[in-house]
């Protein structure tokens, strides 16, 4: 492992992005702007912004709670409050952190909000969650964005009227009524137009795991990446400079023939390639990353990138028809994907970025990865003959994070690739 | 069954309601050409429209405590709730042959993932996740919705041919707004006189409900609600309760015999909410019965931790049940990992709190064996609201 590098360019728009964002949020009162709590996966951030709002993503709250060790101590509090252990910790954290002052990773509080927008692709504790939070800001207005399931496999027409619908007659009025701006369709096609740049990016850099040694880590970089389309940046200029940037860095790491970055600097040699289902754990983040890293194992694809949007099988924002590709956009994100969906798509990142293996990392909270995951798995195994690992954490409590367990789960696994490959090249 | 003969029509449908092999549903199919079989997950599912399609919907919930666990293990982590692992053993053990679909209602991300496990296994000959709209506005989420049921209709159009006219689906309504309203009779006998028949004896019956046809239901009921109507047995000393948060996942019938035996008469649950979640009639002489079907769900639809509640906030619907039904206290009884009812738990007993209504509450499994510790629990709450407290002010809907 070379020395830790320098930080590139990319990294430093993305920490300018996201401070000026925070500043936005803590000079409310001055400017009078409003503020949206909504949820990452099918966030409609460009409608926020053609508003001129603010959005706050409580789940980024407490990810960044659990990566500052705070989320143990939120996640006490709401469960002294009447909240299970048996239930999701991004909700207790967040509660946690709001009867704490709700104070943001910057150090300062994050603003109430103006309105909640509940829109809850792929999961009903997101429903739960604002059920909760409408109580603890009473009198908030609530805007609800149901997004139907492609449980046939696909998107109907009928689902994307359903979905249009509730965008004109309930989303719409009330984001009017709270910022006290009209709808302009026109400013919110600009935005989408930058949307679909962005798009095209995203699916460029992941697909760059093609080259060997992957240039990119796709899961636990690749979370990294996804960060500015997933706290409000899509659509945003900054964004199309940040993923232009970030893209030409890698253009840049694959002429050299350079692996991913790691905390620890780059990974000199790639020795196993894998594709990870399931979020990862916030509160070890860097622990677990470096359990991969040291084995030169690089995730080369990741279900959890595309929580927030599937753009590699051709979905692309058409500006042209924007409430329409708002609603497709929030059907898409890949847990409101079926589970033959869901294996399909799994399936062709392990062949299009020729992975040894399969690792699924099932998280405790989560029903809406979780719930079926081992089926998915032995499908996969079925399918592809390809090995499978599974370890089990948590996204925020690190009560179920098991450091040994997962080391000692993780090391049988890289053992099974290794002794494979043996197999495999033997003539 | 002696149908004059209490005994014997709860011993019946408890046979009825445990029967995993569903003989009846079977047998019913068989016995007629064009016959379906529809299984459907909890909680609602309007029946009415598989009935006016020559079909007969059934409730799956699960295995219990009468299913032993040997395969389900391997499709589930062991922090997912119960129910979905004996559901996939009972489909691996072929429980479900002559079942021609399955419904998965839209009411959490367990059941909305079995619907695609499912799928990928091949069971019955559609297998259709409903989802139920959020959005209860008419042109929006009933477009939606009927929509929804439309997609249903079409797949058992597919497999027998039979078309729902006016005339068939306003007679299905009718035979279930009868059911409807014969179960709500024998809670309302029940909150009267709850010692006329236990809490268990009721569950059955209800259950039955789910694997029968609704004629044959409804000539049980009828039954059921003229034998106890009639004075029998002896009131006793026990508190009223109200159980709530059990309306997937079902407690072992053991729970509920505890929750009485330990010193409180259950009259008011949501155990089996799926049969009562219309609340009253749906119209049945419209020219367009699928629309009835439709509004229903809109306007009449229970409370229930699957729907979102804003507007129409569930601690205030709580509230009013237990002022209706006089309780004196409320059981919050919820599966271990039910992210949708253990969420709910924070507000409505926040809710309690503020009233001054005494709760406790517990976990528990289907499979859950034994009772000890919450038989104690219960006891001991039933002790200290006899001891110490006044009961909640009366009030009617
Ligand atoms: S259940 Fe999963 S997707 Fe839903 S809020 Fe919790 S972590 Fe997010
Ligand atoms: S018991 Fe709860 S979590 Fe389990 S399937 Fe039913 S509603 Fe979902």
């Amino acid at each position: 492992m070379s020395k830790e590098a320098a930080k590139e360019r990319s990294v430093i728009i993305q920490k300018e992005m996201i401070a000026s964002l925070f500043k936005e949020l803590g000079t409310v009162k001055e400017t009078g702007k409003k503020v949206v709590y909504t949820f990452v996966p099918g966030n409609i951030s460009e409608l926020i912004l053609s508003f001129d709002m603010l959005p706050v993503y409580p789940e980024l709250n407490a990810l960044q709670s659990g990566m500052r060790k705070k989320s143990e101590g939120y996640i006490r509090e709401a469960e002294q409050h009447g909240h299970s252990e048996d239930v999701c910790t991004y909700v207790k954290c967040d509660v946690g952190m709001m009867l704490n002052g709700n104070i943001g990773p910057t150090g300062e509080k994050i603003p109430n909000p103006d309105l909640l927008l509940l829109s809850y692709t792929g999961c009903f504790t997101f429903l739960k969650w604002f059920e909760t939070l409408e109580r603890l800001y009473p009198g908030v207005p609530v805007a609800l964005l149901h997004t139907p399931y492609q449980e046939a496999h696909k998107i109907t027409p009928e689902m994307t009227a359903y979905m249009v619908k509730q965008l004109k007659e309930e989303v719409i009025p009330k984001m009017e009524q709270v910022s006290g701006n009209k709808y302009d369709e026109e400013k919110l096609k600009s935005i989408l137009r930058n949307s679909s740049k962005v798009e095209d990016y995203i699916v460029k850099i992941f697909d760059t795991t093609k080259h060997r040694p992957s240039p990119i880590d796709a899961y636990f970089a690749g979370v990294y990446y996804i960060g500015p389309i997933n706290s409000g940046f899509r659509g945003t200029p900054e964004a199309v400079d940040y993923y232009a940037e970030l893209y030409k860095e890698i253009l840049t790491r694959i002429e050299k023939k350079l692996g991913p970055i790691t905390p620890e600097g780059e990974m000199e040699e790639e020795r196993f390639r894998l594709v990870v289902e399931g979020p990862p754990n916030w509160t070890h983040f860097r622990e677990f990353w470096k359990l991969f890293y040291d084995m030169g194992a690089v995730i080369v694809a990741s279900s959890y990138t595309k929580v927030g949007g599937v753009y590699d099988m051709g979905f692309r924002v058409n500006p042209d028809k924007p409430l329409e590709s708002l609603a497709e956009y929030c059907m898409n994100c890949y847990t409101n994907l079926n589970l033959q969906q869901r294996v399909d798509l799994l399936s062709k990142c392990i062949t299009d970025y020729h992975a040894d293996g399969f690792l699924v990392n099932s998280i405790k909270s989560c029903n809406s990865f979780s719930a079926g995951q081992l089926m998915m798995m032995q499908q996969l195994e079925r399918k592809l003959e390809i090995p499978t690992g599974f370890i089990e954490s948590d996204l925020v409590d690190p009560r179920y994070f098991s450091y040994s367990n997962i080391k000692n789960r993780l090391e049988s696994f890289f053992q099974m690739l290794e002794q494979r490959k043996m197999i495999l090249n033997r003539p | 069954m002696h149908l004059n003969n209490l005994k014997e029509i709860v011993a019946r449908c408890e046979e009825l309601a445990f029967d995993l092999s569903f003989t009846r549903a079977r047998e019913w199919k068989s016995q007629g050409e064009g016959r379906i079989i529809v299984g459907h997950l909890p909680i609602y599912f309007p029946r009415e429209i598989i009935h006016a399609a020559n079909g007969l919907a059934v409730g799956i919930l699960g295995g219990g405590d009468k299913k032993l666990i040997i395969r389900g293990d391997a499709y589930y982590q062991s922090y997912i709730c119960h129910m979905p692992r004996s559901i996939i053993e009972l489909a691996i053990d072929k429980h479900f042959e002559g079942f021609d679909g399955f419904i998965f209602p839209s009411i959490c991300d367990v059941i909305r993932n079995l619907s695609g496990m499912f799928q990928i296994m091949g069971e019955g000959k559609f297998v259709k996740y409903l989802d139920f709209p959020q959005n209860f506005k008419p042109d929006i989420g009933g477009t939606f919705y009927r929509h929804e049921l439309q997609t249903v209709l079409d797949e058992v159009y597919k497999l027998n041919g039979v078309e729902v006219t006016t005339e068939r689906l306003n007679h299905s309504i009718s035979l279930f707004n009868i059911n409807r309203s014969l179960i709500s009779q024998l809670y309302n006998i029940r909150q009267e006189f709850p010692w006329r028949m236990t809490a268990a004896d009721l569950y059955h019956i209800v259950r039955a409900g789910y694997v029968l046809p609704v004629e044959e239901h409804n000539e049980i009921l009828t039954n059921v609600v003229r034998l106890i109507s009639q004075e029998s047995g002896d009131p006793m000393d026990k508190i009223r309760v109200l159980v709530i948060g059990a309306f997937c996942e079902q407690p072992p019938v053991g729970l509920i015999r505890t929750i009485e035996l330990a010193g409180c008469y259950i009259v008011e649950d949501d155990f089996l909410l799926g049969a009562r979640w219309i609340q009253g009639d749906i119209e049945t002489n419209s020219n367009d019965p699928l629309e009835s079907v439709t509004s229903a769900y809109l306007e009449k639809s229970t409370f229930s931790s699957s729907v979102f509640d804003v507007g129409n906030p569930k601690e205030v619907r709580l509230l009013n049940l237990i002022r209706y039904r006089k309780v004196d206290g409320v059981i919050f009884a919820a599966p271990s990992f039910c992210d949708p009812a253990l969420l709910d738990h924070p507000i409505l007993q926040k809710e309690c709190n503020d009233k001054n209504i005494r709760f406790i509450s517990f976990l528990y499994s289907e499979n859950t064996g034994q009772f000890k510790v919450i038989k104690e629990q219960v006891g001991t709450f039933s002790d200290s609201i006899k001891l110490w407290d006044e009961p909640v002010p009366a009030f009617s809907l």
